[in-house]
C-alpha cells in the first residue's frame, strides 16, 4: 500500500491522535507534552510536504472514500493551491505558536490540556481546509467552534474566560448552521457535495431562483466565523483566551475559515450584484468599525483584536470587489496579515508576561526594558500600518488599486476610495499607538512586576515573523511569488490574471493614498485626546455585546415562559400533556385510514392460566390505586406485578426478557427505596375534585385507547423484519440467540448509542447528587425510631458467601450470551446486584475499602471496549461492529464459543454495571452525608 | 404418573401463591407484605421449577436460579428499609 494514497486524511487525523499523545506525555512531565505536540506538527508537515511539488505544477489531489454515500457524504480530502496554502498556514504558526506558548504558560497551568486542545483545533482547521466534501467540510467547521470554545475558556476559572467561550461558541455555532443550511442546498442545486463538481458549476448555480438563499446562509456562516459586522463582537471578547490562542486563531487561522471559504466558493457564487453589495458593503463597514474603535482601545489585545476585525474586512472587501486582482490582492493580505498579526499578538503577550498588565494607559518606555522586543514590535506594527519596505504596504497598495478599480466609471461608488483611505488612516493611528503607548514615551508606572527582555523561546517565533515581513516586504516576488500564482490559481479556478508583484510601481494614485494615509494617521494619532472625548461622549456607548445579552436572555425568557405554561414543573402537567397529545394523534392517524379496528385473525383459545394472570393483574392494578398514598406498601405491591410480568414473559416463550424484567425489577426496588427515605413516605391527598375527575377520565381513555392499539395489531396477520433475523442470526451473527445477535451486532450500532447514552445519564446524575444535602427522617412510615444495629450479623455474613455466587451467575450469563438467553446487559445488572448487596449489608465504608474500582474509569473503558470491538471489525475488512466466530478448547471448561461481538458486550457489561453503582451509590451517600449532618447539628445543639 | 403428580404440585402451589397474594393484598402491616412478596418469589422458583420439568426444558431454569440468587435482594432492601430507613449507609 502506498502511504501517499491516504495522506490527506494522515495530515488532519494526526494532530487528533496526537492529542491523545501530548496528554499522555504531559502525565510524565509537563515540559514534554510541549515537544510531542511540536514532533506531532512536524510529522504533519513531513506528511504534507511530499505532495507540494505536485500541486506547484498545477495538480490538484483528491483522496476519497464512501462513508454515507447515499446521503452525499464521501470522506474525502483535496490538496490544491489554496488549500495547501492554508495547510501549511495553519501547521507554520501552529509550529511557532505551540513553541511560543511552552515558554508563555506558566508553572500554574496544565500544558498537557492546553497543546492538546490546539493540536484538536489544529487538525479540525486541517479539516476544514483540506475537505473535498462539503459536509465534510462543515463538519470540521463545527469542530473548530468546538474546539475555540474550549482553548478560549482555557482558564476556566475566569468569569471572562468562560463568558467570552461562550459568546463566540454561540455566534459561530449559529452561524455553523446557517452554513450547513447554505451547503445543503447548494448541493442539492449542483447535484453532488463534491467540491470539483461544485467548482465547475458556478453558471447554474448563480441562475438558479434558490441562489441567494444559499449565498445569504453561506455568506451568515462565513461572517459569523471571520468576525464581520454584524457578528464582529464576539472577537475582542474571545481575548480572554490565553495570548497563544489568540495569535494562533484569532489572528491567524479560525477567523480566516470564512475568508477561506469565500476564497473557495469565489467562482461559484462571485460575479453577481448581489455579491459584490453583500459581501463588499460589509467588508467595507467591518474595515471602517474594526479600524476606529481598535483607535480607542486601552487594552492591547483589544486594540489587536479590533485590527483583525478591520483587517479580516479589508479581506472580505477585496473578495466582493469580485474582480480577479482584487483576489490577488485578498490571497496576498491573508498571508501578510497571518505574519505581521500573529507577531504582534505575541508581542502582546510577551509584554503582558513580562509586565503583568496590557493597559496602555499603565504601559510607557518598555524599550529600555526590552529592547529586542521594542524592534520586533516597531517593525510588525509598521508593517500593520502600512509602512513601505513591509510585506503590509503591498497588499494595502493592491487593496487601494482594487478601491480604485471599482469605483471607475460610477460616480457614488467613488466613495469606495474614500473609505479605503480613512481606513488605512486609522490603520496608521492605532499601529502608532500600539507602540508609541507602550515602547515609547514616559516611564511606566505601577506595572505589577519589573519588566525584563522576553525569554528567547518566545522571541525566537516573533523574531521569524517579523524577518517574513522584511524579506516578504523588499523582495515580494521571489518569496511568495510562485505560492501566490498558485493559491490564486486554485482560488479562482481560472488562468491567472496578469499582475506584477513589485515594491516600486511608480508615483501613482495608490501611493499618493498611502503616503496620505500615513501622515494623516500620524496627525490623527497626534489629536487623538480630543478624539477621545468626542468618542466617550458619543460612541462608546453602543455596544453589540449588550444587544446580544439581551438576545440571549430574552431566548431564555421566552423558552422559560413555555416550559412553565406546559408542564408548571411538574410530572403531573408533562404526562398530562404527553397522554392527551398521544390520545389526539392516535384518533386522528386512525380516522384517517379506512380500516376495521379489529383485524380477520381469529383469537387464540383462553387458557385458565391466562386468564388468572390477566385477572390478577388488573385486581392488583385497582388495588393499586386505593392504597397509593402509602408509598411503601405501593412498592411491594409493583414488585409483585414485575414478579407477575416475569412470569408471564416465561409462559409465553421469552426467557431472556424474563431475566431481564427481574433484575430490572430489582435494581428498580432499591433505586426507589434509596429515594423514598429523603421524600414523605405517604402521598398527600389530592383535594382539587375537578382535576381528579379529569385524571380519571384521560386515564380510561388512554387505556381504552391502548386496549383497542393492542387488538388492531394482534388480530392481523403482518410479517415483521423479525424473521429476516431469524433466518441471519446462525449464519449472519454466529450465534443462535436471535436477541443477543441483534442487539451486538446487526444493531450493534444502536446499542452503541444507548450504552453512550447511559453513561452520560449516569455522569449527569453523578454530577447533580455532588454535593446535595437533603434533611432525613428520624422515623419510620410506622412511627418507630430507627433499629440500632445498622448491618445485621447474619446479612452481612450470608452475603459474603453470595456475593462469588452470584458473581459466577453473572459470569455464565455473560459467557453463553450469544447463543442462549443471557448477554452483557442482563450479566451487568445481576453483576451489580452482586455489588449492591454487599453495599445494602456491610455499609458503604466496608465495601469501598475493598472495592477499589473507580466507577468513571469503568464506564469509560466500557464505552472505549464497545467502540474498539466495533473498529476492531473495520480493519479485516467488514463494516462497523460486525462480528465473527471462533471456537477455543479450555482445559476443564471444554470448548467455548467465542464471538468477536463477545468484548463488544464486555463494553456493555462495564458500562451497566459502572452506571448502575455509580447511581445506586451515589444516592446512598447522600444519606451518609445528610446523617452526619444532622449529626453535627445535635452535636451543636447539646454543645449551646 | 408424573403428568399426575406435576398436576397436583402446581395446584398445591398455585394454592400457596393465592395465599400469599391474599396476605400481601390485605396486608395488614408492610412487613406482612415484604414477607408475603418474598414467598411469591419463592413460589415462583417452585412454579418454574414444575414448568420446566412440565416442557422438558431446561430453558426455564436459569430464571428460577436468577430469582432464588436475586429474589432476596428486593426483600433484604425492603426489610432494611424498614429497620434503618437508609438502605446503604
Amino acid at each position: 500500500m502506498d502511504i501517499m494514497l491516504f495522506s490527506l486524511p494522515i495530515v488532519v487525523l494526526l494532530p487528533f491522535f496526537g492529542a491523545i499523545v501530548v496528554a499522555l506525555a504531559s502525565i510524565a512531565n509537563r515540559i514534554y507534552a510541549a515537544w510531542s505536540a511540536i514532533g506531532i506538527t512536524v510529522l504533519s508537515i513531513a506528511c504534507l510536504s511530499p505532495l507540494a511539488a505536485r500541486v506547484f505544477d498545477g495538480e490538484t489531489i483528491i483522496q476519497s472514500w464512501a462513508w454515507i454515500e447515499r446521503a452525499g457524504l464521501f470522506f474525502a480530502f483535496r490538496l490544491d493551491g489554496l488549500s495547501m496554502f492554508f495547510a501549511l498556514l495553519i501547521l507554520g504558526i501552529g509550529f511557532l505558536v505551540i513553541l511560543y506558548g511552552r515558554y508563555y504558560l506558566s508553572s500554574k497551568d496544565h500544558m498537557g490540556r492546553f497543546f492538546a486542545y490546539i493540536l484538536m483545533f489544529m487538525g479540525s482547521m486541517l479539516g476544514v481546509v483540506l475537505s473535498e466534501n462539503v459536509i465534510l467540510l462543515v463538519i470540521f467547521w463545527e469542530l473548530t467552534s468546538l474546539t475555540s470554545f474550549l482553548l478560549i475558556s482555557f482558564w476556566q476559572h475566569k468569569n471572562e474566560a468562560r463568558e467570552g467561550a461562550r459568546m463566540s461558541l454561540g455566534v459561530t455555532a449559529a452561524g455553523g448552521l446557517a452554513l450547513l443550511g447554505g451547503v445543503l442546498i447548494l448541493g442539492h442545486i449542483v447535484g453532488s457535495y463534491e467540491l470539483s463538481e461544485i467548482l465547475k458549476s458556478g453558471d447554474i448555480v448563480r441562475e438558479h431562483p434558490l441562489y441567494l438563499t444559499t449565498l445569504i446562509l453561506i455568506l451568515i456562516g462565513a461572517f459569523a466565523k471571520s468576525a464581520q459586522f454584524p457578528f464582529h463582537f464576539w472577537l475582542p471578547h474571545a481575548m480572554a483566551a490565553p495570548t497563544p490562542v489568540s495569535a494562533y486563531l484569532h489572528s491567524a487561522t479560525m477567523v480566516k475559515a470564512g475568508i477561506f471559504l469565500l476564497a473557495r466558493l469565489f467562482p461559484v457564487l462571485s460575479g453577481t450584484q448581489e455579491w459584490l453589495w453583500i459581501v463588499g458593503g460589509i467588508g467595507m463597514t467591518t474595515l471602517l468599525i474594526g479600524a476606529y474603535t481598535a483607535m480607542f482601545k486601552t487594552d492591547l489585545k483589544g486594540l489587536l483584536a479590533y485590527s483583525t476585525v478591520s483587517h479580516l474586512g479589508l479581506i472580505t472587501a477585496l473578495l466582493g470587489f469580485g474582480s480577479k486582482l482584487a483576489v490577488v490582492a485578498a490571497l496576498f493580505h491573508i498571508m501578510n496579515h497571518a505574519a505581521f498579526k500573529a507577531a504582534l499578538f505575541m508581542i502582546a503577550g510577551a509584554v503582558d508576561h513580562e509586565t503583568g498588565t496590557r493597559d496602555t494607559r499603565k504601559l510607557g518606555g518598555l524599550i529600555k526594558y526590552m529592547p529586542i522586543t521594542a524592534i520586533l514590535a516597531f517593525i510588525t506594527s509598521a508593517a500593520m500600518a502600512g509602512v513601505p519596505m513591509l510585506n503590509g504596504f503591498l497588499s494595502k497598495e493592491m487593496f487601494l488599486t482594487e478601491s480604485l478599480a471599482v469605483s471607475e466609471g460610477l460616480l457614488w461608488a467613488s466613495i469606495v476610495p474614500i473609505l479605503a483611505t480613512i481606513g488605512s488612516i486609522l490603520a496608521v493611528a492605532y499601529s502608532i499607538k500600539f507602540v508609541k503607548e507602550v515602547f515609547l514615551g514616559e516611564a511606566s508606572k505601577d506595572i505589577p512586576k519589573i519588566p525584563h527582555e522576553t525569554p528567547y523561546g518566545m522571541l525566537v517565533p516573533i523574531g521569524i515573523f517579523a524577518t517574513i515581513c522584511i524579506a516578504v516586504g523588499l523582495f515580494p516576488a521571489f518569496m511568495v511569488g510562485d505560492l501566490l500564482g498558485i493559491v490564486v490559481a486554485s482560488s479562482l479556478q481560472a488562468t491567472l490574471p496578469k499582475y506584477e508583484l513589485a515594491l516600486w510601481h511608480g508615483v501613482n494614485l495608490p501611493l499618493m493614498m498611502s503616503m496620505t494615509a500615513l501622515i494623516v494617521g500620524a496627525v490623527v494619532y497626534a489629536s487623538r485626546t480630543r478624539l477621545y472625548r468626542l468618542h466617550q461622549r458619543y460612541i462608546e456607548s453602543i455596544n453589540a455585546k449588550q444587544y446580544y445579552d439581551m438576545l440571549i436572555d430574552e431566548l431564555f425568557a421566552l423558552s422559560i415562559y413555555i416550559s412553565r405554561k406546559f408542564d408548571k414543573g411538574s410530572l403531573q402537567h408533562a404526562s398530562v400533556w404527553v397522554i392527551v397529545s398521544s390520545i389526539a394523534l392516535g384518533t386522528i392517524g386512525f380516522c384517517m385510514i379506512e380500516a376495521p379496528l379489529i383485524g380477520d385473525r381469529s383469537m387464540l383459545d383462553l387458557d385458565l392460566v391466562t386468564l388468572l394472570m390477566g385477572v390478577g393483574l388488573i385486581f392488583v392494578s385497582l388495588i393499586m390505586i386505593v392504597i397509593h398514598r402509602q408509598r411503601i406498601v405501593s412498592l411491594v405491591v409493583v414488585g409483585f406485578v414485575g414478579l407477575a410480568i416475569s412470569l408471564g414473559f416465561v409462559k409465553f416463550s421469552a426467557p431472556d426478557l424474563a431475566l431481564t424484567q427481574l433484575s430490572v425489577e430489582i435494581v428498580t426496588i432499591i433505586l426507589l427505596l434509596l429515594a423514598l427515605y429523603f421524600i414523605p413516605k405517604n402521598t398527600p391527598i389530592e383535594h382539587n375534585k375537578k382535576r381528579i375527575y379529569r385524571d380519571i377520565f384521560i386515564s380510561l381513555l388512554s387505556g381504552a385507547g391502548i386496549t383497542a392499539f393492542t387488538m388492531a395489531i394482534l388480530t392481523r396477520d403482518f410479517s415483521s423484519i423479525s424473521n429476516f433475523f431469524l433466518e441471519q442470526s446462525v449464519p449472519g451473527g454466529g450465534g443462535t440467540n436471535v436477541v443477543n445477535v441483534i442487539l451486538v451486532d446487526f444493531r450493534g450500532f444502536d446499542t452503541l448509542g444507548e450504552i453512550s447514552v447511559l453513561a452520560i445519564a449516569g455522569l449527569g446524575i453523578f454530577a447533580m447528587l455532588k454535593g446535595m444535602r437533603l434533611p432525613e427522617y428520624t422515623k419510620n412510615c410506622s412511627g418507630l425510631s430507627w433499629s440500632d444495629d445498622p448491618h445485621p450479623m447474619i446479612m452481612s455474613t450470608l452475603s459474603r458467601v453470595l456475593f462469588p455466587l452470584m458473581l459466577m451467575f453473572a459470569v455464565f450469563i455473560f459467557m453463553r450470551g450469544h447463543n442462549l438467553p443471557g448477554g452483557g446487559f442482563i450479566a451487568g445488572l445481576i453483576a451489580s446486584i452482586a455489588i449492591t448487596v454487599q453495599y445494602l449489608a456491610n455499609g458503604i465504608s466496608w465495601t469501598q475499602a475493598r472495592l477499589k474500582a473507580n466507577m468513571h474509569m469503568m464506564i469509560g473503558f466500557g464505552l472505549l471496549i464497545a467502540t474498539l470491538a466495533g473498529i476492531g471489525s473495520m480493519f479485516v475488512g467488514y463494516p462497523f461492529l460486525t462480528s465473527t466466530v471462533g471456537h477455543f478448547d479450555l482445559p476443564i471448561v471444554g470448548n467455548i464459543h467465542v464471538a468477536s461481538a463477545i468484548a463488544f458486550d464486555l463494553g456493555v457489561f462495564l458500562v451497566v454495571v459502572g452506571v448502575t453503582l455509580m447511581i445506586l451509590v451515589g444516592i446512598g451517600k447522600l444519606g451518609a452525608v445528610a446523617e452526619s449532618k444532622s449529626l453535627d447539628n445535635k452535636e451543636i445543639e447539646e454543645g449551646a | 404418573m408424573l403428568e399426575t403428580v406435576l398436576h397436583i404440585a402446581f395446584l398445591i402451589v398455585s394454592v400457596a401463591m393465592f395465599l400469599s397474594f391474599y396476605r400481601l393484598i390485605i396486608g395488614p402491616d408492610a412487613i406482612d407484605r415484604v414477607l408475603a412478596l418474598d414467598t411469591l418469589y419463592i413460589n415462583s422458583i417452585a412454579i418454574l421449577i414444575l414448568y420446566g420439568i412440565y416442557e422438558t426444558s431446561s430453558l426455564y431454569f436459569e430464571v428460577a436460579l436468577l430469582i432464588s440468587i436475586m429474589g432476596f435482594v428486593g426483600t433484604i432492601a425492603l426489610s432494611k428499609f424498614l429497620l434503618r430507613g437508609d438502605i446503604i449507609e
